[in-house]
């Protein structure tokens, strides 16, 4: 099938060409926009401004909303790891095997709940304890949607990880304990990081989590998600560059981490 | 004897606390999921019933108005997923098939997008899709329309949305089981004189069915909870049971309903997920079956 390109595999390339084009087209979109000097969508731009990045920078209220949303999303990608991979270690090695199925599925079932059902059962739990409004409940809500992410990345990681690595150490007289945090968890760091980026992601990219539970703490994506409907400031293209610059350098280093380290949710 | 089956229960003593201290790695976890998922979702759903009666079941189920938006929200659901399936396996495909730079490129164009913000996405939708966004100008420019097209707050404008936010979720399962498949089948039907079309056809579709399963499923399943992209690119004209839930809840604090509409859509996700569990039970027969 790899012997020249054939008609078949030219088609092929073709069509992915545009679909490819489809999923990259809003990315580069808001590129023009954010150095736009108009002040609504305008296309193509009438000159050239960088007052929406001052926008942003000289604003309090965005990057007091950015500050909380990094903080949140780092909290909740440390939690969700602290809770995921102990987990992980229970579902790869644990028996019997149905038990084991039977938590894998309850523990990733957040992903198939809608997250706005998530949002108001914990808005429910929480707001008698007076605890909407402040990042520990925010923390708690995005860990929910963060888990299950870092327990598809490292369960993956360690049904291919070889332990006989393990078993080597243990034959040399190490505690399970001591093989595990020794040998085990340091070769694991890449699958963990990524995992902890997953994590990261999910929670710096909710919106309805912090719809019901930010309260005064305004995230990044809710004071997005309430400036896009109040009006199209192009204030938010200039945000939609710097998101996705973060993302091309953080997306290098998962890069970097290598082989072992890409595994992604839903690709086992 | 008595010696040797004290040895026995022993060695079975030693396992068992073995898997029972594996077992209490995963209870911080489940513990958590526990307390803040599942008994508030419990009490939740009892809030539908609460009262004796079906009552928020009768009016999410009766109620024309409820019924057209449960109706909307599986019409976009389906949609998405079947034009997910088509723009997605042609991808997988291509990027199973791909090496070096092109396979690279094309994992960047699949996880970039995925990685971005859906708020950013949901944006840039927006500006391209809008009365005067750039694909309007454009074609006005070009001379190909005479007034601006209606892309936006329609069926069609929030479909666009779930399609891109949710191909990555098509794209991932099928490309795993491609690249399961082991290529000597494909060499050995080429040796045998299949073309391209039947290897295609009899081994490459098969295989990957799976996977096709998995990703439709899932499209389905996460079509079905679209908040962000319908209150966006809806504009309050295209409202799908998320947004309902949260009118429900914010404006009306109609707790009942809320919980009989979270049922609804709930179950039918379960129902869904437990479906792909029978499809893919079949899918593995299949593959075991396959001659080596």
């Amino acid at each position: 099938m790899r012997r020249g390109p054939s008609i078949a595999r030219v088609l092929l390339g073709a069509y992915c060409t545009l679909v490819f084009a489809f999923l990259m087209l809003p990315l580069f979109v808001v590129f023009p926009l954010s150095v736009s000097a108009a002040t609504y969508l305008q296309f193509p731009p009438p000159g050239l401004s960088w007052r929406w990045f001052q926008n942003y920078f000289g604003s309090p209220s965005w990057i007091a909303a950015t500050a909380v949303s990094v903080e949140v999303a780092g909290t909740t990608a440390l939690v969700a790891a602290l809770l995921g991979v102990p987990l992980a270690f229970y579902l790869t090695r644990g028996r019997p095997r149905t038990l084991t199925a039977a938590v894998d599925k309850l523990a990733v079932s957040p992903l198939i709940i809608p997250s706005i059902i998530t949002a108001i059962v914990a808005y429910r739990l929480l707001a008698p304890y007076r605890m909407v409004g402040t990042k520990t409940a925010l923390v708690l809500g995005h860990t929910i949607l963060a888990l299950p992410f870092v327990v598809v990345v490292v369960t993956a990681a360690l049904r291919t990880f070889d332990t006989t690595l393990e078993a080597a150490a243990m034959g040399l007289g190490a505690s399970r304990l001591r093989a595990v945090l020794r040998i085990t968890l340091p070769l694991m760091t890449p699958s963990i990081l990524s995992a902890a980026f997953f994590a990261f992601i999910a929670s710096f990219d909710d919106v309805i989590i912090s719809l019901y539970l930010s309260g005064a703490n305004m995230t990044l994506p809710r004071k997005t998600f309430e400036n896009i409907q109040f009006a199209l400031d192009p204030t938010i293209a200039a945000v939609s560059v710097l998101q996705i610059l973060f993302v091309i350098v953080v997306g290098a280093v998962w890069f970097a981490l290598g082989r072992s380290a890409r595994a992604t949710p839903f690709m086992p | 004897m008595p010696s040797a089956i004290s040895t026995v229960t022993r060695a079975q003593t030693h396992r068992l606390a073995a898997q029972l201290r594996l077992a209490m790695l995963a209870v911080p976890a489940m513990l958590f999921l526990t307390v803040v998922l599942f008994v508030p979702l419990a009490n939740l759903l009892s809030l539908g019933v609460a009262s004796g009666t079906f009552a928020p079941y009768q009016k999410a189920l009766g109620d024309p108005l409820y019924l057209s938006v449960i109706g909307l929200t599986f019409s976009i659901a389906l949609a998405t997923a079947v034009i997910c399936l088509l723009l997605g396996y042609p991808i997988a495909l291509f990027l199973a098939l791909s090496r070096g730079i092109v396979l690279t490129v094309g994992f960047i164009c699949v996880l970039l997008p995925f990685w971005t913000s859906l708020l950013v996405r949901t944006y840039a939708w927006l500006a391209l899709l809008g009365r005067n966004g750039v694909i309007n100008r454009c074609l006005l420019d070009w001379g190909l329309i005479s007034e601006p097209l209606p892309l936006l707050y329609n069926f069609g404008g929030v479909l666009v949305g779930t399609v891109h936010v949710l191909l990555p979720y098509m794209i991932f399962p099928i490309y795993a089981a491609m690249v399961r498949i082991d290529r000597n089948l494909a060499l050995a039907a080429e040796g045998l004189g299949a073309g391209i079309c039947s290897i295609f056809w009899r081994i490459y579709l098969p295989l990957t069915l799976p996977g096709v399963f998995a990703g439709c499923a899932l499209v389905f399943i996460l079509s079905l909870s679209a908040f962000v992209t319908p209150a966006l690119l809806g504009g309050g004209r295209v409202i799908m049971i998320a947004n309902i839930i949260q009118i429900q809840v914010s404006e009306f604090l109609n707790w009942p309903f809320a919980s009989a509409l979270s049922a609804v859509v709930l179950v039918s996700a379960v129902l869904i997920y437990m479906l792909l569990g029978l499809l893919t039970d079949q899918g593995r027969t299949l593959q075991t079956q396959r001659p080596h």
